[in-house]
């Protein structure tokens, strides 16, 4: 039974983050979808918001359609190549895992970036490996320069079935993508050498005993029982990969490097430009794809915990 | 956010600037101070102020020392002053600082700002020009102008001496001029556009020159279609000088276009006087000399060269501000002569807006911009302060960003920015 002074307890632990957590969180949200419905330049006063129903919506997908269709696509590729970075990030810890020489002095290396800010990340990939005139990579790169930063020309190009807006990856934006993996995969790394630092040594020496080679043991027994760090990361990635801004704000959102979180802020917050309701649209559109993945993922995993 | 507007002299400076000329700075703040010390409103003032950088933020204080008010400046990086301007505008301090055009007529069309019309009836030594500048739609002063400067076609000097060149002042004579320098192993054009700002000055010059800048202020009011085959001559004459550029413009910062000009790598850069702050006052002292400026051909013999473009810095009022009296006084006071004489001492890059500004103290650059503007018929500001800025930033600084990286496409980029155009609200 829990007595009366618990349960007070109780409820004030619960009760107190989720108070903050809806103020702070989900009205901010809600306000932006319902904001996304209206038109207001967040200037005049807030009687003059205008219902125009679902207008912003359609603005967006098709007079802006050249702007969102290609960020969403950007915002897609992000995931699917931070998945690859988080395998890349696994393999990484796995080995170093296994006390190599010299581990602490690696895992600092490969950590390294991690401490950095994303926009302070863009910044030394800007001026120091990308720039056309005085980059690293173009000291070393023996041809003509290459223009990592300002290059859109897409390296392959698709027509959607829709919006009759080609999509692909820019120059410029399969550049950043390096820049994005340095930092990523040495995120990943951290979390997963915290994982398997957690698993019993004992399950891979009777793997062994049983015949197990390396990637037996890995895919079977260590790999399953990272599940928990598994999602955490897989959930991380793709919100990483929606929700990408800071290291393009910090090249200066160069042409064909344009993502959701991008157009979100140049709607809204540009001076003077207050185009909330179509930011609010753009932001709605981020909002559905990470809800929408978070409850499809978590629900899923957890429908198999159950199992 | 973007950056976009660190064409503004008082961003992009270095803080290497000597001790010498702090020390000076004081000096004149001093005397200043002890000159007209006279208060005639009572209160401290409180001053919203975006110059953040070292030298503009001194500059400043040395002007609003000079006027002897009790003033509060409240300093905030100039990045995120702009991008909360919208916020911040709605409680503000008595004094902001702000850019002249549009971008002031926006805030004064929305009776956010205050109406300063009075301040103006005192104001001595501000030309038509200028006060037209600080006017909104309804005729009415919002805004006090500090100084401006002005974009021209920069060059060295020793470079056009060596060669023989000869300053173009047609069309013709700069495509022959570019073709010469080509053939020199000069890159004729050094260009710029990180930040899709620095080439919004190229197609403002080109569209000035072919179709005047009354054609000018109704395209960025919205007012005639991107369509419009005037619109698609500016960019079939710019495309006459792209092969003269040099490569990959998108991806340049405008300091490193500025260096390919400063080691004689490329002969011609359209750009802000602001040019000059890429290179070290001291060290590259001789470099700074010699480096002039002449005013973009003449394209349509109709416009000659009749247009200048020169942005445009002050200050406007809030609406309802806690100390009005004060923040009138304070408003007259840096229009004067007196306060922009104290802002220049410190900081020689820019030009002082009010004409009895001491001319005697003049390097022969800012000589030659006040030269430059007086001359012109017509003053504009720039692409992203003579219209809607989302609509310059979002839509023509993308439109512009994809011409540059493929010409070809310019039907195609003009129908989008005509129908992008539609969702937005002109003044």
């Amino acid at each position: 039974m829990i007595g009366a002074t618990d349960r007070r307890w109780l409820i004030a632990m619960v009760g107190v983050p989720t108070f903050l957590h809806v103020l702070l969180v989900w009205i901010p949200a809600l306000a932006t979808v319902g904001l996304s419905f209206a038109e207001w330049n967040n200037l005049d006063p807030l009687r003059d918001i205008a219902a125009v129903g679902t207008e912003n919506y359609t603005v967006i997908f098709t007079v802006f359609g050249t702007r969102l269709f290609p960020a969403l696509f950007n915002n897609l590729a992000l995931v699917l190549f931070l998945f690859l970075c988080t395998a890349a990030g696994m393999l990484l810890a796995y080995l170093l895992d296994k006390s190599v020489r010299g581990t602490a002095l690696y895992q600092s290396i490969y950590y390294f970036p991690v401490v950095l800010s994303l926009a302070v990340v863009g910044f030394i990939w800007k001026s120091v490996m990308f720039s056309r005139e005085s980059g690293l990579l173009n000291i070393l790169w023996p041809g003509d320069p290459i223009d990592f930063v300002g290059d859109q020309t897409r390296l392959f190009e698709l027509v959607l079935p829709f919006g009759d807006v080609p999509v692909g990856i820019s120059r410029n934006f399969a550049a950043l993508l390096v820049a994005m993996a340095w930092r990523h995969i040495g995120y990943v790394m951290v979390l997963y050498l915290a994982g398997l630092k957690a698993v019993d040594p004992s399950l891979k020496e009777a793997a062994a005993v049983d015949g197990c080679n390396e990637w037996q043991s890995f895919r079977s027994v260590v790999f399953p029982t990272l599940k928990p760090i598994n999602v955490v990361v897989a959930v991380i990635t793709v919100i990483e990969a929606l929700r990408a801004y800071d290291i393009i704000a910090a090249l200066n959102v160069p042409r064909g490097t344009e993502v959701m979180g991008t157009l979100v802020t140049s709607a809204l917050i540009g001076e003077g430009a207050g185009r909330v309701g179509i930011g609010s649209a753009y932001g709605t559109v981020l909002f559905v794809l990470c809800i929408g993945f978070i409850i499809w993922y978590v629900y899923n995993n957890f429908r198999e915990d159950e199992r | 956010m973007d950056g976009k507007h660190s064409h503004d002299p008082v961003r992009g400076r270095s803080a290497r600037r000597g001790f010498a000329r702090r020390a000076l700075a004081l000096g004149t703040v001093v005397a200043l101070v002890a000159a007209c010390g006279s208060d005639d409103a009572g209160g401290t003032i409180t001053l919203g102020s975006n110059y953040s950088d070292e030298v503009p933020r001194e500059a400043l204080a040395a002007a609003v020392d000079s006027c002897g008010l009790d003033v509060e400046i409240n300093t905030v990086d100039h990045n995120t002053y702009q991008e909360n301007f919208n916020t911040y505008v709605q409680q503000p301090d008595d004094v902001m600082a702000w850019f002249a055009g549009y971008r002031m007529r926006a805030f004064a069309q929305r009776g956010v700002v205050g109406d300063i019309s009075d301040v103006w009836e005192n104001l001595d030594g501000m030309s038509e020009g200028f006060q037209s500048a600080s006017s909104g739609l309804d005729g009415n002063q919002y805004f006090v102008p500090l100084y401006y400067y002005p974009w021209a076609v920069h060059y060295r000097v020793s470079v056009f001496e060596e060669n023989g060149y000869e300053v173009p002042t047609t069309w013709d004579e700069l495509l022959a001029l570019a073709a010469q320098m080509e053939a020199d192993g000069i890159t004729p054009f050094a260009a710029a556009n990180d930040g899709r700002w620095p080439q919004m000055g190229m197609f403002d010059m080109i569209n000035m020159r072919v179709n005047g800048y009354d054609f000018h202020v109704s395209l960025m009011g919205g007012r005639e279609s991107w369509e419009d085959d005037r619109v698609k001559d500016v960019f079939g004459y710019w495309e006459e000088i792209l092969p003269y550029y040099q490569p990959d413009v998108n991806g340049r910062t405008w300091q490193d276009a500025a260096t390919a000009i400063g080691n004689g790598e490329a002969g011609m850069y359209l750009i802000g006087t602001f040019m000059v702050d890429n290179f070290d006052p001291e060290a590259q002292a001789d470099l700074i000399a010699d480096i002039d400026f002449f005013a973009f051909p003449e394209i349509n013999p109709e416009h000659g060269q009749d247009a200048v473009e020169a942005p445009i810095d002050g200050f406007m009022m809030a609406a309802d501000p806690e100390n009005e009296s004060g923040a009138k006084a304070l408003l007259e006071c840096l229009g004067s002569a007196q306060a922009i004489d104290a802002y220049l001492s410190v900081t020689p890059s820019v030009v002082g807006a009010n004409a009895d500004t001491d001319t005697s103290v003049y390097n022969a650059r800012q000589l030659k911009s006040a030269e430059l503007v007086g001359n012109a018929k017509y003053i504009s500001q720039f692409l992203d302060r003579d219209t809607d800025p989302d609509f310059a930033s979002s839509v023509v600084g993308v439109a512009l960003a994809d011409f540059l990286a493929d010409p070809g496409q310019i039907d195609s980029i003009l129908a989008t920015v005509e129908s992008q155009k539609q969702t937005y609200e002109f003044e």
